[in-house]
């Protein structure tokens, strides 16, 4: 097991530079996952730390190793790909014995590690089989073995449920977290879907344009947003934001009543999750406006009201509330649930 | 019917000439050879019918005949191989990306448009004449470069670094099928501690191997009827010592030096059996060595 360090690592294709200078301690067994938007670096960030792709600059080291010069070979990881890149031409289990092969390992080894794999992700009938043969799921599970065969200080995921439908992607999910807590090695997942993120990760790190935006647990993550872009990014659905200008020390976000609060004139901006959005509760916010939309999950309700102003809030309701279209309610936000942005988007201190 | 023929008779019309030229010039010819192969035939005096004497006389008694297989065969046996090797390390390396690829592809494609003419095999017969190109090359370096045209030892090979040199189009044909190996079974074998020459044979030959199989055969039947080098370089004989005799020049010999037209039709039949049958042995052997990534096998 083994921690990774990047320190100041950055990534130029060309002349353009993709990755900005990103510093991320990966502790030792913790599952570190990667989440951004398509095209902000997670995969480059992976391929750099797995050795696929050369560092511009800065340096990385796993374990106490500084790796910046060490090929992928040796640097005792392994990876699983988005597109599972089984080898197309051998069976299942000369897939999973391919790396340990290439390593040397005497054969009553390599056999060992193949079986106990097999009987992890239960593909045991699947041995003789070739990729073409094997479902999607199937296909994912031999990818996790060839990884795990390995005995690696260091696992690294690239979207790997990306291509599986939303059934699978579930149960993979849970799987994935068992083979975790099971196995305890340090593991690098990366993924565009936050639900995957949350539910998954011991420590999540947002990017955003090759630029780390923050790293803490999901429940640092969620409760205390160091800026707004991991504010709407983190949480399903999004978190609602008004824009204010704050003068002397309050500011009307317009519908909802004027606040006072703690920040320098100029513009300002408020977010609020959807499920402290109270229908006819109390709070220091208040408005009232008709239902525009409601959408039913079951267990609750997403229930968008269109205010005066023209502006819509979502809020989070019990699955048997009866809200319907076109109903007027009354919207109530408490101050202590509001989390406060200045004009470049930072964090403020929670609302004063 | 008649409805179809009249609505398709353009179709035809355009198809007219070349189906004139192809029952004319193609089938024709072959229908009559298969039956001059049968007789004995000088071109004046008309076609005698002699049976299975031709191919009695070629297997029992024609020591030359025997020469033309063994030349033909050392030949394709080596330049073959040869050409497949070169050509695959080329694209290797073409495949690394370099910059105005375009450029070097057609650089390299040259010599394979070039090298069937009769200018090049002439320009061949210079470069390697005892006062040519090359043996001057090697002088320099200090080397006493042989005879290398008029030595039966050397004739065949300075032959197979010509057909080399062509290695053109089974090289764009290797490029095109190392540009479909996705990229990151590579990444995936890296990672699994493939080494540059395990990954060769372990990913690039396998994935690789029905375009080898495909290039492979090309290049077998093009080596078994390869003739122009070979005729310009022996001054049409065959020469030094019947080295160069290959299959083609001596049936070009046998029919229109000696005019046995009857005999030179037999010997184009044994050719085209010898090529069909090397051809199906690749196919047969094919299912046990080439992946094909498709539902079936
Ligand atoms: N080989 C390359 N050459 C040039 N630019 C590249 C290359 N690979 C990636 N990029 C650029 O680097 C940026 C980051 O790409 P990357 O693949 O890391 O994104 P990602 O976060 O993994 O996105 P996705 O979620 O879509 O996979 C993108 O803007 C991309 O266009
Ligand atoms: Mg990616």
């Amino acid at each position: 097991m083994a921690g990774v360090t990047l320190s100041e690592v950055r990534k130029a294709y060309g002349g353009l530079e993709v990755i900005h200078g990103v510093d991320l301690e990966v502790t030792p067994g913790e599952f570190l996952v990667l989440v951004g938007p398509s095209g902000c670096g997670k995969s480059t960030l992976l391929r750099m730390i797995a050795g696929l792709e050369e560092i511009t600059d800065g340096t990385i080291a796993i374990g106490d190793r500084i790796v910046n010069d060490v090929p992928a070979s040796q640097r005792i990881l392994s990876m699983v790909f988005q597109s599972y890149a089984l080898y197309p031409h051998m069976s299942v289990r000369k897939n999973l014995a391919f790396g340990l092969t290439n390593l040397r390992m005497p054969r009553p080894e390599i056999e060992r590690r193949v079986a106990e794999a097999a009987r992890i992700l239960q593909i045991g009938e699947l041995m003789e089989r070739k990729p073409r043969q094997l479902s999607g799921g199937q296909k994912q599970r031999v990818a996790i073995g060839r990884a795990i065969v390995r005995e690696p200080q260091l696992f690294l995921f690239d979207e790997p449920l990306s291509n599986l439908d939303a059934e699978l992607r579930v149960q993979m999910r849970v799987e994935l977290a068992n083979l975790y807590n099971r196995l305890g090695t340090t593991m690098i997942y990366v993924t565009h879907d936050q639900v995957e993120a949350m539910t998954m990760a011991t420590r999540i790190a947002v990017l955003s344009k090759g630029n780390v935006e923050q790293v803490g647990t999901p429940y640092e993550l969620y409760n205390f947003p160091r800026n707004r872009f991991v504010a709407t990014f983190i949480g399903s659905p999004k978190m609602n934001m008004i824009d204010a200008v704050a003068t002397s020390g309050t500011a009307a976000f317009d519908d909802l009543g004027a606040l006072p609060i703690a920040a320098a004139d100029g513009p300002v901006s408020i977010g609020v999750r959807p499920e402290q959005v109270a229908i006819g509760g109390e709070g220091e916010l208040t408005a009232e406006g008709t239902v525009s939309l409601v959408e039913y999950l079951g267990s609750e309700i997403f229930v968008h009201v269109r205010l005066a102003s023209g502006r819509t809030l979502l809020a989070k309701a019990d699955g048997k509330a009866p809200h319907k279209l076109g109903d007027r309610l009354p919207v109530a936000i408490r101050r202590e649930n509001l989390h406060l942005f200045d004009a470049a988007g930072l964090a403020l201190p929670r609302a004063a | 019917m008649h409805k179809f023929i009249r609505r398709n008779i353009a179709g035809y019309a355009f198809l007219l000439p070349w189906l004139v030229g192809f029952l004319l010039l193609a089938i024709g010819p072959i229908l009559a050879s298969l039956y001059l192969s049968f007789t004995k035939y000088n071109v004046i005096n008309p076609p005698r019918w002699i049976g299975l004497d031709n191919y009695v006389f070629m297997f029992t008694m024609d020591d030359r005949f025997r020469k033309a297989l063994s030349v033909t065969f050392t030949f394709v046996a080596i330049s073959v191989p040869a050409k497949l090797c070169f050509a695959l390390a080329v694209a290797m390396v073409l495949d690394k990306g370099i910059r105005a690829i375009g450029l070097y592809r057609a650089l390299f494609y040259l010599p394979s448009i070039l090298g069937g003419s009769i200018a090049v095999a002439i320009l061949w017969r210079q470069l390697f004449n005892y006062d040519g190109v090359i043996n001057a090359l090697l002088r320099t370096v200090g080397i006493e470069g042989p005879y290398w045209l008029a030595d039966p030892n050397y004739s065949l090979w300075t032959l197979v670094v010509l057909a080399v040199w062509q290695f053109g189009s089974p090289m764009l044909i290797f490029l095109a099928g190392l540009r479909a190996i996705p990229q990151d079974l590579y990444e995936a074998a890296e990672i699994d501690a493939a080494g540059p020459v395990r990954t060769f044979f372990a990913i690039t030959v396998p994935l690789l191997a029905p375009v080898i199989f495909f290039n492979l055969v090309l290049q077998m039947i093009e080596a078994f009827k390869s003739f122009s080098g070979a005729f310009i370089i022996s001054g049409g004989t065959g020469a030094p010592l019947d080295s160069l005799l290959f299959y083609t020049v001596y049936l070009f010999n046998e029919a229109f030096s000696f005019l046995r037209m009857g005999y030179a039709s037999a010997l184009a039949w044994v050719l085209l059996i010898i090529i069909a049958a090397f051809t199906a042995i690749a196919f047969w052997t094919s299912k046990y060595w080439v992946h094909y990534e498709s539902q079936r096998g």
